[in-house]
């Protein structure tokens, strides 16, 4: 099955055995020249390269307060050694929180501080040698900036922002990634990450429309750029390809559907994703977030919903405000247009699972939970919703809505190891750009804690199935549970299960001719 | 990367993934699967010549549930889910079928 150790399920706690260089060797794809030049990197590695990275260094550590005390603060306490799930699956020392910033701080100290140019021995600075680009290649690509690592680091120090400072450095010198460059470079051209075009759009969304119909008799339509709708929903593209990812799409369209409430995707910003987070390019996820912008002010609508997306979440919820002027802030002329337009009595911009809690508690939804009762659930906490957003307005909101939303469509669902979720969650293995197959070995492995908590709410509670609000993970739970001897359709979508436990009435006959030819199942 | 056949090259990317879609031929078809453990029968030529046709209409590969649809009513209900087609495509039908096929790899959260 694999052509690397799958790691053994263990007992928690295990403290990993150091494997010095375990898996050195791992290094995605390099971005082709056209990737990089499409988001205005240099096509490939620069000749000076090592003087423009350092310059490149000092761009980002003007810019960035934050990175500057990232680089400064850390006292080595050790805290964070044993926290990354890369680690806890590899063994690799380099995959500690605290040696992977060392990768980036080694250089910041020999070219940024005094004792690093003076005495570059006794404070651990290196120089940038064609060795060391090589290894921040390789493990900043072993980081998925889940942040996970710095929820237990006393002075915050956020090894995800080291991580997208070290991937925007690599950017600038022209050594890419090609998996997030590639994917980057569709959105700015077609709209979305899978380079859907609109006619491909409109037909798959119609033959979401006649499954409904099929299934329930009621005609819920999934609307495409519809002008003067209220809600404008920005989901990630994986919702309209990939299963069970498209299964979530469908419950959003019945949710809708139910409640009455106008709605629109746009087939110009059909994408909630954003990588550019991943990269830490703030030029690249302003553009992303200006397309979406556009289509909002072009569609004229009052609402923008974002669907079940981790990092589109954190990208909408902490950075379209500043950068777009979706939600308050932005002072450019087509902001303040966005401004104007919005309405301002709903949450701007608003997740799909709030905008379903807030029907549910209105019992505005006919739901029959006992549709689910052949299943058990449990709820993966997805890294960039648990810790760097909220939801509901309050703390903590992120972690109850979404529970909240299952426990209202299942009678059965437990939660697993407390260690394990909440602001405590383990990344599903796949987020932050390494979703892709040529990082398969790391994916597997880094899934190793979260896959040693579900196991043991499967063998404990007879758990069947992993509910999550986030198009990586799912894909990449539906690739690494069968290395782990799990069933690849256990991880379902949020509004998937509402889907099955909503009951809508069948639509009444219209006037116009379908050519559904039967509305008996 | 290449593939060298009856005299013919067809270029690939890293990932072996044919760079020439015009290219594309049965016999280099049968050569990309082989690369992945994959036995084509009748039932696997029924799925790449439905991702080609769609291909050509749309300029990309269909979601799995229209491909999944499109199997069942050509080749009867029991066929038409993705437990099928895993079956045909254990590395997955989206990416393991579209390299057979000729096709871009389908790129993003899949």
């Amino acid at each position: 099955m694999a052509d690397f150790q799958i790691p053994e399920l263990r007992e928690y706690p295990t403290i990993p055995k150091l494997e010095e260089g375990a898996t050195a060797h791992l290094s995605p794809f390099i971005a082709k020249p056209d990737h990089q030049e499409a988001l205005g990197f240099p096509g490939e590695l620069v000749e000076n390269w090592e003087q423009k990275a350092i310059e490149e260094m000092g761009d980002l550590l003007n810019k960035y307060r934050s990175f500057r005390v990232y680089m400064d603060a850390c006292v080595k306490c050790g805290s964070c050694t044993d926290k990354c799930h890369y680690f806890q699956g590899t063994n690799d020392p380099k995959n500690m929180p605290v040696a992977r910033q060392d990768l980036l701080r080694s250089v910041y100290r020999r070219y940024f501080t005094l004792p690093g140019k003076y005495f570059p021995k006794l404070v651990g600075a290196r120089d940038l040698t064609r060795e060391v680009l090589d290894e921040w290649y390789s493990y900043f690509h072993q980081c998925s900036q889940c942040r996970r690592c710095s929820v237990f680091c006393p002075y915050g120090i956020d090894t995800a922002e080291i991580s997208m400072a070290a991937r925007e450095i690599m950017d600038r010198i022209g050594h890419g990634q090609k998996y997030c460059n590639e994917i980057l470079g569709k959105v700015h051209k077609v709209g979305n990450n899978l380079g859907l075009p609109a006619p491909a759009l409109e037909s798959t969304l119609e033959s979401f429309e006649e499954e409904i119909f099929e299934d329930t008799g009621a005609k819920v339509k999934l609307p495409l750029d519809v002008k003067g709708a209220d809600v404008l929903l920005i989901t990630p593209s994986a919702d309209f390809f990939a299963e069970p990812h498209i299964d979530g799409l469908m419950g959003y369209a019945k949710v809708f559907h139910a409640a009455g409430v106008s709605w629109t995707l746009s087939s110009y910003a059909s994408e909630g994703a954003n990588f550019s987070m991943f990269i830490g390019s703030y030029a690249n996820l302003k553009r992303a977030a200006e397309r979406i912008r556009d289509a909002a002010i072009e569609l004229g609508v009052k609402r923008i919903i974002v669907g079940e997306c981790g990092h589109a979440w954190r990208v909408a919820y902490s950075f379209w405000n500043t950068v777009a002027g979706i939600g308050s802030g932005g002072n450019d002329p087509y902001a303040k247009k966005l401004q104007d337009q919005l309405d301002h009595s709903y949450p701007i911009p608003q997740h799909i699972c709030e905008f379903t809690w807030g029907y549910i508690q209105e019992g505005k939804l006919n739901l029959d939970p006992s549709e689910n009762d052949w299943r058990t659930l449990t709820f993966h906490d997805s890294c960039n919703v648990a810790r760097g957003s909220g939801m509901g307005g309050y703390p903590g909101g992120q972690f109850d809505i979404p529970r909240n939303v299952i426990k209202a469509v299942c009678n059965n669902f437990v939660d697993m190891d407390p260690d394990t979720i909440h602001e405590k969650t383990f990344c599903c293995g796949g987020g932050g750009g390494l979703l892709t197959d040529d990082l398969m070995e790391i994916r597997v492995k880094g899934a190793l804690p979260r896959m040693e908590a579900l196991k043991a709410v499967v063998d404990e509670h007879k758990v069947t199935n992993l509910a999550a609000i986030c198009a990586i993970c799912k894909s990449q739970f539906t690739k690494v549970l069968p290395y782990y001897n799990m069933p690849m359709d256990m991880i379902v979508s949020v509004h998937q299960l509402v889907s099955d436990a909503i009951i809508l009435e069948p639509s009444p006959d219209d006037d116009d001719e379908d050519d559904e030819d039967s509305q008996d199942d | 990367m290449a593939i060298e056949l009856n005299g013919k090259t067809y270029e690939t990317d890293e990932e072996g993934y044919l760079l020439n879609l015009n290219e594309w031929d049965r016999d280099v078809a049968e050569i990309l699967a082989k690369d992945e453990g994959v036995d084509m029968t009748e039932s696997h030529w029924e799925v790449i010549d439905f991702l080609r046709e769609y291909y050509d209409e749309y300029q990309i590969a269909p979601a799995v549930r229209v491909l999944t649809k499109a199997i069942g009513k050509k080749l009867g209900k029991e066929k038409g889910n993705s437990k099928y087609l895993y079956e045909l495509f254990p590395y997955g039908p989206a990416k393991q079928a579209c390299k057979i096929a000729g096709l871009p790899k389908p790129t993003g959260c899949i």
